[in-house]
């Protein structure tokens, strides 16, 4: 029960990394590799935060608010450098390792002792349940857990209807459009370059505000924990895309979250199951790559069978 | 009022490919005239259209229009005085985006886009009124996405878009080239009303010599990023296909003599 519910948490906190890169991969068509290295500035710079005393809540605003600078900066790579948009992710995301490495001063923050939304969250609930444990259908699962679920439930609801909400303004439909046919919103007077600078810096806010809330959950920040983030989202999003089934965006939000908890129960119970910790990535990569290759695969086997169907 | 003055391009310069796309081209086009542009390929007509629209920088000479100097304006600020639709069908519309979404951001045509909601009821309900008026069936389908459209409807729904805030400047270029004839006659019709109705100042490229007979007040013909012919007012309303066609020929004659000598004769004779 602890295993499903920290899964379903951490499956919480990893979806804002795949709103993220929904917004880059599938609304704007780029591959943002910038995401690997701004989940961990998001989980570094928080981390240093609060062990300076910071006020969690401001610590983890300054996370996100990083992570939105490194989206900018890849933007700006991209569109008045005229850079590959890949090599404008690659090289923001290789700057940022050294970065991360100065911010926390060395690999690895630890957070256990200090005071973080985690721990203020797991405090909301003491006054209920002041053992510190929770009973859930005859399991004794820890307050914290319990919490963090709750919390992460209403932080990632909520910022899933602020996004729908955003793509329903004047400059949030203007971005769909963006992704959609530059030419065309272009000449409706819209600069491109622009929309798509705050959209990578958007993306890359949310994907830092998960990392930041991942190492407050987890109780440390490391330097290696952005390591084939990108490929993590990208799999989510496609399972959520699979889930719900259409081109609704509200939809493909709430599939993009469900699709993170989806997968990341599914790496639970597969580790449980004996799962060698050591393949996930390999294992992650692979179904991504059939993802994105079995519905075109399957488009060139349809037409085969097509014409004995028609009259 | 569109005034263009002497404008050079030429495309990959110093390159193999080099292309003198327009060779000192000047125009004054008073409020309220439609220009049609006709001319061989690779005349420069469409180069000529897109210079204006701002699609890459021109490399001598001004643009100026209503009252502003837009030569150095990049394509997006432009589009606050410029109405535009494409040759391609799919180029003018987002495809994934429903018809109600893409006409709501032609609304806002060349204006800040702020955080205010994009389809409020009001707009929704103007919407429907003037998709109604198309008469293409398409006032009840307005969420659906665009890409389920044909290119007839696509182009029809641009035409909307472009002139839904009166531009100072409507840019057509070979809209109709792409549909089947039914299709174009209706994009041609609803082209000349929305023209009429609003007296759009019309900069329009066609290859078809009857839409280049049958409409505007002033035709133009353009040959090697240069204009050879301009015709106005009643020389413009007497012209038939055929007179078309024939300088047409004259153009083709010309060009199988030596570039030289031909430039020689037309100094001399034109």
């Amino acid at each position: 029960m602890t295993l499903l519910i920290s899964a379903a948490t951490i499956g919480l906190i990893l979806a804002l990394l795949a709103l993220g890169v929904y917004l880059s991969f599938r609304i704007f068509h780029f591959a943002d590799i910038t995401a690997d290295g701004s989940i961990t500035l998001g989980a570094s710079v928080t981390a240093i935060l609060l062990v300076h005393q910071w006020a969690p809540a401001t610590a983890t605003l300054a996370g996100a608010l990083a992570g939105t600078a490194a989206g900018a900066l890849t933007g700006i790579l991209h569109t008045k450098f005229k850079i590959n948009g890949l090599l404008s992710g690659i090289l923001v995301m290789t700057a940022l390792y050294s970065i991360n490495l100065h911010i926390m001063g060395r690999s690895n923050v630890p957070l256990l002792n200090e005071v973080t939304l985690s721990s203020q969250v797991e405090a909301l609930g003491l006054p209920f349940f002041p053992s510190g444990d929770v009973l859930i259908a005859g399991w004794r699962v820890s307050l914290r857990d319990v919490m963090m679920l709750a919390g992460m439930f209403v932080l990632v609801g909520t910022i899933g209807l602020l996004l729908h909400l955003f793509f329903q303004t004047h400059l949030g439909t203007a971005m769909l459009a963006t992704g959609d046919n530059p030419q065309m919103i272009r000449a409706l007077g819209v600069n491109v370059d622009s929309i798509l600078i705050l959209g990578l810096a958007l993306s890359n806010g949310l994907i830092a505000l998960s990392g930041s809330l991942l190492a407050q959950y987890q109780g440390f920040a490391d330097v290696q924990m952005g390591i084939g983030m990108v490929v993590w989202g990208l799999a989510s999003v496609i399972i959520g895309e699979a889930l719900v089934g259409t081109s609704r965006i509200g939809l493909l939000i709430t599939g993009a979250i469900m699709g993170s908890v989806l997968f990341r129960l599914l790496v639970a119970i597969a580790l449980r199951w004996g799962l060698n910790p050591n393949d996930l990535k390999l294992i992650t990569a692979a179904f991504v790559f059939v993802a994105l290759v079995a519905p075109a695969t399957l488009r060139k086997l349809k037409p085969a069978a097509a014409p004995a169907a028609a009259p | 009022m569109l005034e263009v003055v002497d404008l050079l391009k030429t495309f990959h310069p110093g390159t193999p490919n080099e292309v003198r796309a327009l060779r000192g081209v000047s125009l004054r086009l008073e409020p309220g005239s439609f220009l049609i542009i006709i001319g061989t390929n690779g005349s420069g007509k469409s180069t000529l259209l897109n210079a204006v629209a701002g699609t890459f920088p021109v490399d001598h000479g001004t643009i100026t229009l209503a009252g502003q100097t837009i030569t150095r304006w990049p394509e997006h600020r432009r589009a606050s005085l410029i109405g535009r639709v494409f040759q391609n069908p799919f180029s003018g519309t987002a495809p994934n985006m429903s018809i109600a979404e893409n006409l709501a951001l032609a609304t806002r045509r060349g204006q800040r886009r702020g955080l205010g909601r994009t389809l409020s009821r009001p707009l929704r309900e103007e919407l429907r009124d003037r998709i109604r008026s198309l008469n293409m069936g398409l006032e009840n389908r307005l969420d659906n996405a665009i890409g389920s459209l044909s290119g007839g409807q696509r182009q029809a729904l641009t035409l909307l878009m472009a002139s839904w805030l009166k531009p100072e400047l409507l840019l057509l270029d070979e809209h109709t080239a792409a549909l089947d004839p039914k299709s174009a006659d209706q994009v041609i019709r609803l082209t000349h009303d929305i023209i009429q109705r609003d007296r759009l100042t019309t900069l329009m490229v066609t290859h078809s010599m009857q839409q280049a007979v049958h409409l505007g007040d002033r035709l133009i013909m353009m040959h090697r990023g240069t204009i050879l012919h301009d015709l106005h007012g009643p020389e413009k309303a007497r012209v038939r296909p055929e007179d078309l066609l024939r300088r047409f020929d004259e153009v083709r004659r010309r060009e199988q003599l030596d570039p030289g000598v031909a430039d020689l004769l037309q100094r001399r004779y034109i």
